[in-house]
């Protein structure tokens, strides 16, 4: 095997396919060349050393990348037979239907109910909206702490259950995927472990986009794993990321093609 | 051989420099905040004793009479106050968020915050000036030309860049995070901003607006322009309205007593309304770190 690309499987449903994708910054390319095939209904995680590039590929699967200065794409980013970055995507339509957890938890300003209804009511849910806010916590397991206080700040809660009401606020807007970037970096291992739990449950329902720089949690909540590295490129000096190997979790922990993937997942840099 | 001594020695000179330099400091705090009070004090004496109902609701007396009040100038500073806060607010504020939340700190935005700063520091007669030449003097407000609203607009000139930059830094200091959220379920940048942003800025953005409020309140030199001045109440807000900036201005030189003594009774509603106005914003500002 040559080439980073890898498709994860000739036989799954691609729910996501990243084609020839770079992303620079101002003038510094952050990452460069990636092909992947991210399966449908399937938890995928981007492993590696940090700044070669994770949430700058995760940010661009639901165009949050517009959302900062200088940042440019090449590439194609395929999604249901359309590109993303087309002329007339809207991008917040995109994101209605690629939902995103963030590293740090950002809960509103608001009651905990408010936060998960806020992402439905503007979508323009017209269902019953108690019965949505209970379902989006149990499905965040966050219903029985919270069940008696939705009327308290968001902020009242810990760490770890305002990451869990966060994710309770993606899925309240139901979307297809949820992409997630370090959801866990600045929690405990207990939340941890819930979120984990959590993901084996979602995954039912959505594709989902997990980032971490905790190779365990890799092996213990993902099916497939793409290994990014930063590479000095010849010409210049400046490092640019770029996708080192994708494939079956199973695989690139057991039996990587890449020299670099082995001596990462064995720890023997990071 | 004796260990040096730890105790402080009084006559080193490094002692005596620094209690030397401590003293001069403690003066210069003393003869800056000096004025502060004298004038809080004078005018408390001045005016505060002066202060009954009939003072606050009566019309001034003709020249040469006694009592009377100052009821119609209190009411033309509020309305004044209130045209500008109208004017300004929606301006400042919403010029804030272009600021903050569009422009992606271009170079016409850094023109922009230039231009504000500069506003900000202009003289508040050349307000005057500027409505004077602009709406006065030209007659274009319905062929009218002194008026409230000129004089709204004036004192609104000189809120603008208040209220610009305070809504500007209150936006700022929203966590990115929290936009990211909002547009990580589908928000919309203007529901992002409206149901999310401006909602967490809401307590600078009123600090900022209402000390804008309070300085555009006690100026004078804007008014004399535009409002200009009336011994009566209010009649309309295109004719000439009373204000008690104005009116101390007018009245505190006057050769007779009862006039003056109306001036520093304004003079104390004056200092009143804008102190209150300060620990309001004061209170604004707290409930924002809550
Ligand atoms: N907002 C940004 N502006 C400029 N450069 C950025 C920005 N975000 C990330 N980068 C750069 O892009 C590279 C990849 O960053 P990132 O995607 O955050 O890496 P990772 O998530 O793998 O740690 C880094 O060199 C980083 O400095
Ligand atoms: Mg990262």
């Amino acid at each position: 095997m040559t080439a980073p690309s890898t498709s994860a499987s000739q036989s799954e449903e691609i729910c996501l396919s990243l084609q020839d994708l770079s992303i620079s910054y101002g003038n510094k390319e952050a990452v460069r060349g990636v092909y992947m095939d991210i399966p449908k209904g399937k938890v995928t995680a981007f492993i590696g050393p940090s700044g070669c590039g994770k949430s700058t590929v995760l940010r661009a699967l639901n165009r949050m990348n517009d959302l900062i200065d200088g940042c440019a794409i090449r590439g194609r980013v395929v999604f249901q037979g359309q590109d993303l970055y087309q002329r007339d995507i809207d991008p917040v339509e995109v994101r209605r239907r690629i939902g995103m957890v963030f590293q740090k938890p950002n809960p509103f300003p608001k009651s905990i109910y408010d936060n998960i209804a806020f992402g439905a009511r503007i979508n323009g849910y017209r269902g019953d909206m108690d019965e949505l806010v209970e379902r989006s916590l149990r499905k965040a397991a966050l219903w029985d702490e919270t069940k008696d206080k939705l009327r308290d700040s968001g902020y009242a809660l810990s760490g770890g259950q305002q990451q869990r009401l966060c994710i309770a606020r993606t899925i309240a807007i139901e979307p297809e995927v949820i992409l997630m970037d370090e959801p866990c970096s600045a929690l405990d291992p207990i939340s941890t472990l819930k979120i984990e739990e959590m993901m084996h449950e979602l995954k039912k329902n959505y594709t989902i986009v997990i980032v971490t720089h905790n190779m365990q949690q890799a092996v213990r909540v993902s099916d497939y794993t793409g290994f990014f590295n930063v590479s000095n490129r010849e010409d210049r000096d400046s490092k640019v990321g770029c996708l080192v190997e994708f494939s079956e979790t199973e695989s690139i922990f057991n039996s990587p093609q890449q020299l670099a993937t082995q001596d990462y997942v064995s720890g023997r840099f990071g | 051989m004796t260990p040096r001594t730890l105790s402080y020695r009084h006559g080193l000179s490094r002692n005596i420099w620094n209690r030397l330099l401590s003293s001069v400091a403690a003066l210069f705090t003393a003869l800056a905040v000096l004025p502060l009070v004298l004038v809080l004090i004078y005018v408390l004496i001045k005016g505060g004793s002066l202060i009954n109902m009939q003072l606050l609701t009566e019309l001034p007396p003709p020249p040469g009479l006694d009592g009377g009040g100052i009821g119609n100038a209190i009411v033309g500073t509020l309305v004044v106050s209130l045209i500008a806060s109208l004017i300004a607010i929606p301006i400042g504020v919403g010029g804030g968020i272009y600021l903050a939340e569009y422009s992606r700190s271009g170079p016409f935005a850094q023109f922009v915050r230039f231009g504000t700063n500069v506003l900000a520091g202009v003289p508040s007669i050349i307000c005057g000036v500027f409505i004077y030449g602009l709406i006065v003097s030209t007659r274009a407000l319905m062929g009218q030309s002194y008026s409230a609203i000129a004089g709204g607009m004036a004192l609104a000139v000189l809120m603008i860049p208040t209220v610009i930059k305070t809504t500007d830094e209150g936006l700022k200091l929203v966590p990115q995070e929290l936009r990211w959220g909002a547009m990580g379920v589908g928000a919309s940048r203007v529901i992002t901003i409206t149901r999310v942003t401006l909602p967490a800025a809401l307590a600078p953005i009123a600090t900022g607006v209402v000390l804008g409020i309070a300085r555009a309140a006690g100026e004078t030199a804007p008014l004399i322009f535009t409002a200009l001045f009336s011994p009566f109440w209010s009649d309309g807000l295109l004719n000439p309205i009373a204000s008690m900036s104005v009116l101390i201005y007018n009245y505190a030189i006057m050769p007779y007593e009862a006039q003056i003594s109306l001036a520093w009774a304004a003079s104390f509603v004056l200092v009143m309304m804008i102190l209150a106005a300060n620990l309001l914003a004061r209170w604004l500002g707290h409930l924002s770190r809550q």
